[in-house]
């Protein structure tokens, strides 16, 4: 895919998950449209995937750690082929597959996560097993700001430089917002990128909502032969949606009827310079 | 003559035989090579073994994105430590996510002995069977440890496996018979009262079983090494057959194996009960002999429970 059309992709996922949210009645607004692009980034453009055959041994391996941000990924991988689009409509839903955190249940979904500081862990695992059996696989990792408070979350970056996996890459969803406010405001997490470096992984901060960076940080991994990679993700919580964005109340706020109605305006308008844009060139 | 080899080393001996064919198979540590007596197996496959450092969580989050590789990995750390700080790991990453982990949790029980509660480990039962999806072996000697290992080996699923760390006396004469996971072994037929013993204490259930019969009782036997899935055909039947049952265990008369077999038998056939087992309180400190003996985990104990509840 191009640059455009993964921009005018992840607007489109936008879209999907807004209606999603608003069908259900639940969900984690802010943070799934904080990560959209990183997703968009990594399942449109940088992995090798095939939705066919989701267990195939040489693909590569993504983690949600940050698992209740999962309405994004559910509409990526229904938009992937993974699963039916239809499907999305029962999201949250009684007996559904489709919960509000990852479910190994559905295809394309690695491992069950939602309890927070698991994910980089399990991702050391298998990037230690992908070196072992000599595959050129490679692990993606998304993380919470939040969530690095976890103490768990610093025994696998341990690890993961210990055993130098460059086949692993970190990636934190910056957006400096918590349920209970600002992460510097509840435990105070900088000089983060820092903490990441000294605990030896070689460090990217890039603009988190900008997917031409992502693209490039995430291809450009491994930048240091022998280190994992840690993609600071700055992302803004609620992107693409104005009167969501930086609202900590829209962690998982529901959108009512118009408020839905106009994000779906500004999203589409999205769409539409990118396809306008498209044309002129 | 007295048996030299704790259970530990027998595990190790046979990952050591099984690894030389299955390439899958993995030892991780939590700088326990020594304690959980692995370093043989690190030695003789280094690519083989990952030391995680003490990190309890790590060690079972790592181990389960390597079985969810292929990977084969036994997790060997304290029991203590890892049934407990690393529950969370166990319950979402290996039992809800369906990775093949194997938990060996060694030194259980009180068997660290002077160390204290806070490396006794005498809740792990009871917390591991709380989670669905998760087997619980205590194998009763290094018979059974070595079978139970085979047996490990090509069993898909996550086990918490709990041995202890001295040498315990046989139970079984020798390796040769079945172990199958979730049967419960009929080590001595009888048919006046049950008694059903898990791990170490099935030794002391058959010394009680010997001293019973001496006082002519004819004491059944029941080697329940799977506490789930919990064999509950043997119980059935033996509460039936026997009409009284005595449990006993080195773990918190809470949740363990005693409050299991209760379980069955007060919805399937309710007859007389006993629990043997640690009480509510931080376990004395001393030798497991001393500390068995303190709680009446004991052959004589037994024999007087079993005398007690037949003259009823």
């Amino acid at each position: 895919m191009s640059s455009m059309e993964l921009k005018s992709k992840a607007a489109q996922i936008r879209m999907d998950l807004l209606r999603m949210i608003h069908g259900a009645k639940t969900g984690h607004t802010g943070g799934s449209l904080s990560n959209t692009d990183i997703l968009t980034a990594l399942y449109y453009k940088i992995m090798t995937i095939d939705p066919a055959q989701p267990k195939w041994q040489e693909r590569d391996r993504f983690i949600a750690s940050k698992g209740h941000s999962v309405e994004s990924l559910w509409c990526i991988l229904a938009d992937r082929g993974f699963f039916p689009k239809e499907e999305l409509a029962t999201f949250s839903q009684f007996g559904t597959r489709l919960i509000g955190h990852p479910n190994n249940k559905v295809p394309g979904i690695e491992m069950n996560t939602g309890a927070l500081g698991h994910g980089l862990a399990i991702s050391v695992g298998m990037a230690l097993a992908a070196k072992k059996d000599a595959r050129a696989s490679r692990v993606f990792c998304l993380m919470g700001d939040g969530e690095q408070a976890e103490g768990s979350v610093w025994e696998a970056a341990m690890a993961g430089a210990h055993y130098k996996l460059d086949n692993l890459v970190g990636i934190i969803d910056r957006n400096r917002l918590q349920i209970s406010g600002s992460t510097e405001e509840v435990m105070g997490l900088e000089p983060l990128e820092e903490k990441w470096a000294a605990f030896g992984w070689h460090v990217v901060s890039i603009d988190g909502n900008d997917i031409d960076a992502l693209v490039e940080a995430f291809e450009s991994a491994p930048a240091v032969a022998g280190k994992p990679t840690l993609v600071m993700a700055n992302t803004v919580k609620g992107k693409g949606v104005s009167f969501a964005e930086n609202v900590p109340h829209w962690h998982h706020h529901v959108p009512n009827d118009e408020e839905l109605a106009k994000a779906l305006a500004e999203l589409e308008a999205v769409i539409n310079s990118y396809s306008q844009e498209g044309q002129v060139q | 003559m007295a048996n030299k080899i704790p259970n530990r080393q027998v595990i190790c001996e046979t990952l050591v035989t099984l690894a030389q064919e299955d390439k899958d198979i993995m030892v991780l540590a939590s700088d326990s090579r020594g304690s959980a007596a692995m370093a043989p197996f690190a030695n003789a496959y280094p690519e083989q073994f990952v030391e995680v450092g003490i990190a309890e969580q790590n060690i079972v989050g790592i181990s389960a994105g390597l079985a969810h590789s292929g990977k084969k990995p036994f997790v060997t750390s304290p029991a203590c430590f890892l049934s407990m700080r690393s529950i969370e790991q166990i319950k979402v990453d290996v039992a809800y996510s369906g990775t093949n982990v194997k938990l060996v949790g060694i030194s259980g029980g009180i068997s660290y002995g002077a160390l204290g509660m806070s490396h006794h480990s005498v809740q792990d039962i009871a917390v591991a069977r709380a989670i669905p999806g998760l087997a619980i072996i205590l194998p009763a000697d290094r018979h059974e440890t070595k079978r139970m290992t085979e047996a490990l080996a090509v069993h898909e699923g996550g086990v918490y496996v709990r041995i202890g760390r001295n040498p315990v006396e046989d139970s079984y004469e020798s390796d040769d018979y079945e172990f199958v996971i979730g049967k419960a072994v009929t080590m001595r037929e009888g048919s006046d009262i049950t008694i059903i013993a898990t791990g170490e204490t099935v030794r002391i259930a058959l010394d009680a079983q010997a001293e019973l019969a001496e006082a002519g009782v004819s004491a059944r036997v029941l080697n329940m090494h799977t506490i789930k899935p919990l064999d509950e055909e043997a119980i059935v039947r033996a509460a039936q057959e026997t009409g009284g049952i005595i449990t006993v265990e080195e773990h918190s008369i809470h949740g363990g194996l005693g409050a299991a077999v209760a379980e069955v038998v007060v919805q399937q056939h309710p007859v007389p009960m006993r629990i043997l087992g640690i009480p509510d309180e931080p376990a004395i400190a001393g030798k497991s002999t001393e500390v068995f003996d303190h709680y009446g985990i004991s052959s004589s104990n037994i024999k007087a429970v079993a005398l007690g509840m037949l003259r009823k």
